[in-house]
């Protein structure tokens, strides 16, 4: 086997392209991948319109708030571009200079403060579906994070005014002017009201008075409930997320790991599919293996199928360790882990590998084994990538079927919880690897069956 | 004269073996071959030539029969035994001449691998293109690597589907000087060809394949006596009537 392993080595050595593709292509995704996560923007770029008058406040009740604390939200949630008209906007969107632009209108303090019109923002983007569904999805969650910021400004100046009433003290002190002084606070007027209705003598004045003190009563009471209630409905429900097993993936390794995993099957299951076909194509398949597998043979078929498994799982192994070390550079990897993630790529690579052989084994050249390579590869991966809960249930479960009879999931789990810790043992997936590697193993030799 | 090859009611089907499924491509073909004979395997086009010496060299599994080093030792492979040289070079394009010798010679486990090398390329005349790659030459000279392959493990038999069919008239005449050598020196050629004067040539015995049937096994003298002298000495027209006799009997429309 050794000399074919050379023989195959000198073979790829002497193919410059395909050489120059292996060595280059880990680098530039790599690299790629790197200076994505870590230079992108975390915030769209979002040109901003502000048509309101200077200086303008919504009125809350006796309170007032002002208008460019609402925009100061929305900029807050975006890498913003304030320009002066909305001429100027549409021109940025159109030129692409932001993705999207938001116009506050001039009416926007008034529909506000008019507790009967609601007020509406209005949004310009551009661009082909992929853009424009990138824009809305950006702006609906900017305005849904600004909107709640501004929503809690508003409650906490409710919560200040309802305060004031039950304790007293001066009403307007977020912002109004004008209003009341040394109001009495509803939480006092029982006791006040109480020992002046004491002082009075039995009659139609005394009870009115207790009257009066008991609805004072009964309005601090109700009015302290309509504080706490004003709390819980501002953000009604806390989410607290508890990951049942594993470590919490961050999405940044986790794009990683897909993308080492993507590259390993990649160059794995070309190499192997092309290395057998060029056996075949180079007629030698049949002066290798004739004899039926029976002493006769130079090299009995299951030698030929390891030995092209082995080499493109060692190149393929070399060069997704090379991208994993490469990214490493940009995205905080744990290093002390390593020898999980050698292990993880190896396995992975050996699956691939079979599966590689198996397509090159059904294919008679090299050419169409290259092509059904890569027909096979591209959507299994993306199969893989489906999130549950995304599409139907049943149509999930045929996607898992599928997934699970074909390498790329169970390497993407096991390099997945080899990086990240994401899954609590790694033999599982291993295993499932292994299984995967002998079946396409023994798919490849059904395969190559008939060699001349 | 011992022989070194028995073939024993060779049969092959392609297909599904059920009562009319499939192509039956030969039908109890039994021969045997003697040590340092030159035997040419002669036929139609569909005959079953290639088959033939595919089953014998090992490539492909015979339907029914046998083939064994002689005939104690039936079916037992002979795989191991026989070098095959196919009608479309089997070579490595991008691995030069001596590269490819040399992987064979290893592959066949051959005792002095680079002695065997230089002694076959001295043989093939190849020695000055030792280091050229096998893509960049000439129709005839892969041939010759092609054919220094099979000859790689020094096997008793030697098997050659058409080694002559791209070769111009100065390389057929080195081939066959370099497979006669071989020859003298023991070993046992089995070849096809549809150049039945190269069989006339060069062949002591010829095997006369139609339809999957041996239906001559004799010397090519043999075959030019069952026309009468009709055939003037030319064993291309005392084949042809041989196969319209044969095959297409008087009386047949």
């Amino acid at each position: 086997m050794r000399w074919l392993l050379g023989k195959d080595l000198l073979i790829l050595r002497r193919s410059r392209l395909l050489l120059a593709l292996l060595l280059v292509y880990p680098v530039a995704i790599a690299l790629l991948i790197g200076f994505a996560i870590s230079r992108s923007p975390s915030r769209p770029r979002v040109a901003i319109v502000d048509e309101s008058p200077p200086g303008e406040t919504i009125k809350l009740g006796t309170q007032r708030l002002p208008v460019s604390q609402y925009t100061r939200q929305l900029l807050h949630q975006a890498q913003s571009l304030p320009v002066a008209t909305r001429a100027q906007a549409i021109e940025d969107v159109k030129s692409g200079t932001a993705i999207a632009a938001v116009v506050i209108p001039a009416d926007l303090a008034a529909r506000l403060s008019s507790d009967v019109a609601q007020a509406q923002l209005e949004v310009l983007y551009n661009g082909d579906a992929l853009e424009q569904s990138l824009a809305r999805s950006t702006i609906e969650s900017a305005l849904a994070q600004a909107n709640l910021g501004f929503s809690e400004q508003v409650q906490k100046a409710a919560r200040s005014v309802i305060s004031t009433l039950l304790a007293g003290g001066k009403l307007g002190s977020v912002g109004g002017v004008g209003g009341p002084e040394n109001l009495i606070g509803l939480d006092h007027i029982p006791a006040t009201l109480g020992a002046i209705a004491a002082r009075q003598p039995h009659g139609r004045d005394r009870r009115q008075l207790e009257q009066i003190d008991a609805f004072a009563g009964f309005a601090a009471e109700n009015l302290t409930l309509a504080s706490r209630v004003l709390s819980t409905i501002g953000q009604p429900i806390r989410v607290n997320s508890v990951l049942l097993h594993g470590r919490r993936t961050p999405l940044n390794t986790f794009a990683v790991v897909v993308a080492v995993n993507l590259s390993l099957m990649l160059v794995c299951v070309l190499l192997a599919a092309g290395g057998v076909a060029l056996e075949r194509e180079e007629n030698a398949l049949a002066r290798l293996i004739r004899g039926g597998g029976t002493s006769g043979s130079l090299i009995s078929r299951e030698a030929l199928l390891a030995e092209k498994t082995l080499l493109a799982a060692g190149c393929a192994f070399v060069i997704a360790f090379a991208m994993l070390a490469g990214i490493g550079a940009f995205v905080t990897l744990d290093w002390s882990r390593v020898l999980l993630w050698l292990l993880a790529l190896a396995f992975a690579a050996g699956a691939f590998g079979a599966l590689g052989v198996a397509i090159g084994a059904l294919a008679r050249e090299v050419r169409a084994a290259s092509l059904l390579a890569f027909l096979a590869s591209l959507p299994l991966a993306f199969l893989a990538l489906v999130p549950s809960g995304s599409v139907s249930g049943g149509f999930y479960d045929a996607i898992n079927a599928i997934s699970f009879a074909f390498p790329f999931k169970a390497a993407l789990q096991s390099l997945d919880t080899a990086v990240n810790g994401a899954a609590p043992s790694l033999g599982l997936s291993l295993a499932h690897l292994a299984v995967l590697a002998g079946v396409f193993g023994a798919l490849a030799r059904i395969g190559l069956r008939s060699a001349e | 004269m011992s022989a070194v090859l028995s073939v024993s009611a060779l049969a092959k089907r392609y297909g599904p073996a059920r009562a009319h499924g499939g192509r039956l491509a030969l039908a109890d073909v039994s021969f045997r071959l003697g040590a340092g004979e030159l035997v040419a395997v002669v036929g139609p086009n569909g005959a079953g030539k290639t088959t033939l010496l595919s089953i014998i060299a090992g490539v492909q599994s015979p339907t029914a029969g046998s083939v064994s080093r002689s005939a104690g030792e039936e079916g037992q492979s002979v795989g191991c035994k026989v070098g095959w040289v196919p009608q479309d070079p089997a070579l490595y394009s991008k691995l030069s001449v001596a590269e490819n010798l040399e992987l064979f010679a290893h592959l066949e486990g051959v005792a002095e691998p680079r002695s065997v090398v230089a002694r076959m390329l001295e043989q093939t005349g190849l020695g000055a293109r030792a280091g050229e790659r096998v893509g960049r030459l000439s129709g005839g000279n892969r041939q010759r690597v092609n054919v220094a392959l099979g000859l790689i493990g020094d096997p008793p038999v030697l098997a050659l589907d058409e080694p002559s069919a791209s070769l111009d008239p100065s390389q057929r005449e080195r081939l066959w000087e370099f497979v006669t050598e071989r020859v003298q020196d023991g070993t046992s050629v089995l070849f096809s060809t549809h150049n039945v004067s190269e069989a006339q040539r060069y062949a002591g015995r010829v095997l006369v394949l139609a339809e999957g049937r041996l239906l001559f096994d004799g010397a090519p003298g043999q075959l030019l006596a069952e026309g009468d002298g009709e055939d003037g000495g030319d064993l291309e027209r005392a084949l042809v009537r041989f196969l319209r006799e044969r095959t297409y009997p008087e009386g047949t429309p």
